[in-house]
């Protein structure tokens, strides 16, 4: 492999996040936000599976983060702690609604997908203002994050920062070995021509909706993470135009690309925390540089860096 | 008498109005090389799509090795043997001309719910497609992108992907479409090379291609077939004359 810009960015943005603790002296605002990038950048990842590789364009996607986080913040209103329970149940429900929403949405293509996974997404975010139980749309405060009987503590900020770090390491080494393996390539040749992938023996379908599944799952984690990071959670996290954010860190960072949803999240978020202090209209400045982005740097930014033109890592 | 590969009995598909294809009966041989020509708009590609499974039939049975298979998908009808060309350049254009082949291998390789082991580098998919590369004559370009092919190229790569999944019958849609003389002759002598080892039902318009390789051909016109024969035969035939050829031909 040639030492390359791309490879060289990549590895200091994974130095830098693996230090940034102890750099800033544990500072809890930045560390916050750093964390913060990495649990949406896990999100982003995983809709850059089906996004990405896929050519599925999921305009729901949030919602997996919401299943998480409410599962966190349900158990816990019951005073359900243990993060053995409420882990593996946030992770089963995301993979449930991902395959009953995959099952329905699949069968359309183009925009009425984009159309159906909205729909979707919207109806979860209105259950979850009706739900008076849980808060409806004031949401769930959650007092206690996941316990791991001692063995964890989540709520020492640097401890959290390290499993969501880890996490995101998990996340970007099992993608970069998905991709190429037999599965992977089965999703990113579809994404070129299905027709000829049926034609060659492959029933596409059941692929396409295992990916699906796959992305929801994962998204599903991020919600967890997001859950005990916030220690919070309401319906807003579910809304579409949340689903529209982590598509803006896709896209930003480089569809298609392993480490590119990291730089997207990343830079979307330092960008909404900087402009947002320079003006409450922060979207003004940041709408048209998406709009630059998407013209002229049409890999993203990993493309900025050096990708080659085509959809191998 | 040899059992037939591939029956086609009384074929009917109607768009609207339109008769694609009307009462097709046609038998392939194991072995043979069946070419399938008519005017344009005579219903070539649509029998082809009935046959590889991507338009249901409106009426009408098709059976491969003995077995109906007019309800099945066209996945299905491809893990029993039957393969496809485009008439349209069908490739993965964004993925390398060996991914491209190692994908036809892989379908036929049981599933592929593998999420870990890089396939890439698996000498089990990439071995026979470095050889079925090797076989249609692209094995200099391998690590190339499918999409910078030239078009000549392209085509032969739709072939060795078909082939890559080791068929029993190849369904061949106008395989010369839009090649220039060189690359024609060339992919007739490819086709001419698997005369035997596979059956084959061609589509094509270039004659010339189609006397060299054809050991029986059926002439369609406005969906239905109006002759069957060896190449000799549909010259000499008539009504070929009447309806396809021109009066004058």
């Amino acid at each position: 492999m040639v030492l390359n810009r791309r490879i060289i960015v990549t590895v200091l943005v994974l130095i830098a996040l693996a230090l940034l603790p102890v750099l800033l002296g544990g500072a809890p605002f930045y560390i916050g936000v750093v964390a913060r990038a990495m649990i949406l950048a896990i999100a982003a990842i995983s809709l850059n599976l089906i996004l990405g590789y896929g050519n599925m364009f999921s305009f729901g996607h949030a919602v997996y983060i919401g299943i998480g986080a409410y599962t966190v913040g349900i158990f816990a209103h019951y005073d359900i702690f243990n993060g053995f329970i409420q882990w593996p149940v946030g992770l089963a429900v995301s993979a449930l609604i991902a395959l009953l929403f995959g099952a329905i949405s699949l069968r359309t293509k183009g925009v009425y997908f984009i159309m159906i996974t909205m729909a979707l997404a919207q109806m979860m975010y209105f259950l979850g203002l009706s739900l008076d139980e849980y808060g409806a749309d004031d949401g769930l405060v959650i007092y206690t994050r996941s316990e791991f009987a001692g063995l964890i503590d989540l709520e020492d900020h640097v401890t959290l920062y390290y499993v969501v770090f880890g996490f995101l390491l998990l996340t970007v080494l099992g993608m970069a070995r998905l991709i190429n393996s037999r599965f992977g390539l089965v999703i990113r040749a579809t994404k070129f021509n299905e027709a000829r992938m049926r034609a060659l023996g492959f029933p596409v379908g059941r692929y396409k909706l295992t990916a699906f599944v796959l992305a929801g799952t994962i998204c599903g984690l991020a919600g967890l993470l997001l859950g005990n990071f916030t220690n919070f959670v309401n319906p807003d996290m579910m809304h579409w135009t949340r689903s529209g954010e982590l598509i803006f860190m896709v896209v930003l960072g480089g569809m298609g690309s392993v480490f590119g949803p990291i730089f997207g999240a990343i830079t979307f978020l330092l960008l909404e925390e900087f402009l947002s202090d320079l003006t409450e209209h922060w979207q003004i400045v940041f709408g048209p540089f998406l709009i630059l982005v998407v013209l002229f740097a049409r890999g993203g930014i990993d493309g900025l860096l050096g990708r080659k033109d085509r959809s191998d890592d | 008498m040899t059992e037939p590969l591939l029956q086609v009995d009384s074929l009917i598909k109607r768009f609207g109005g339109l008769v694609a294809t009307d009462q097709l009966s046609l038998d392939i041989l194991p072995g043979e090389v069946h070419a399938v020509i008519g005017p344009n708009g005579a219903g070539k590609t649509t029998f082809i799509a009935q046959l590889a499974g991507e338009l249901r039939p409106d009426a009408g049975t098709i059976h491969f090795k003995g077995r109906n298979i007019t309800r099945l998908d066209p996945a299905q009808r491809s893990q029993r043997g039957l393969a496809r060309s485009f008439q349209i350049t069908s490739i993965f254009s964004g993925l390398t001309v060996e991914d491209n082949v190692a994908l036809a291998v892989q379908a036929h390789a049981g599933h592929s719910f593998r999420f870990w082991r890089d396939a890439r580098v698996d000498p089990s998919l990439r071995e026979p497609a470095a050889a079925t590369l090797q076989r249609v004559g692209l094995g200099n370009r391998r690590d190339g992108l499918a999409g910078n092919l030239a078009h000549g190229e392209q085509r032969q790569l739709e072939l060795a992907m078909a082939l890559a999944t080791e068929p029993s019958l190849l369904l061949l849609d106008e395989p010369a479409a839009g090649m220039g003389a060189d690359e024609t002759e060339r992919m007739v002598g490819l086709l001419q090379a698997l005369k035997g080892t596979v059956a084959i039902l061609l589509v094509e318009h270039d004659m010339n291609a189609v006397f060299a390789l054809a050991d029986r051909i059926s002439v369609l016109v406005n969906g239905s077939c109006i002759a069957t024969g060896t190449p000799e035969a549909i010259r000499n035939d008539d009504d070929v004359r009447r309806a396809y050829l021109g009066e004058d031909a």
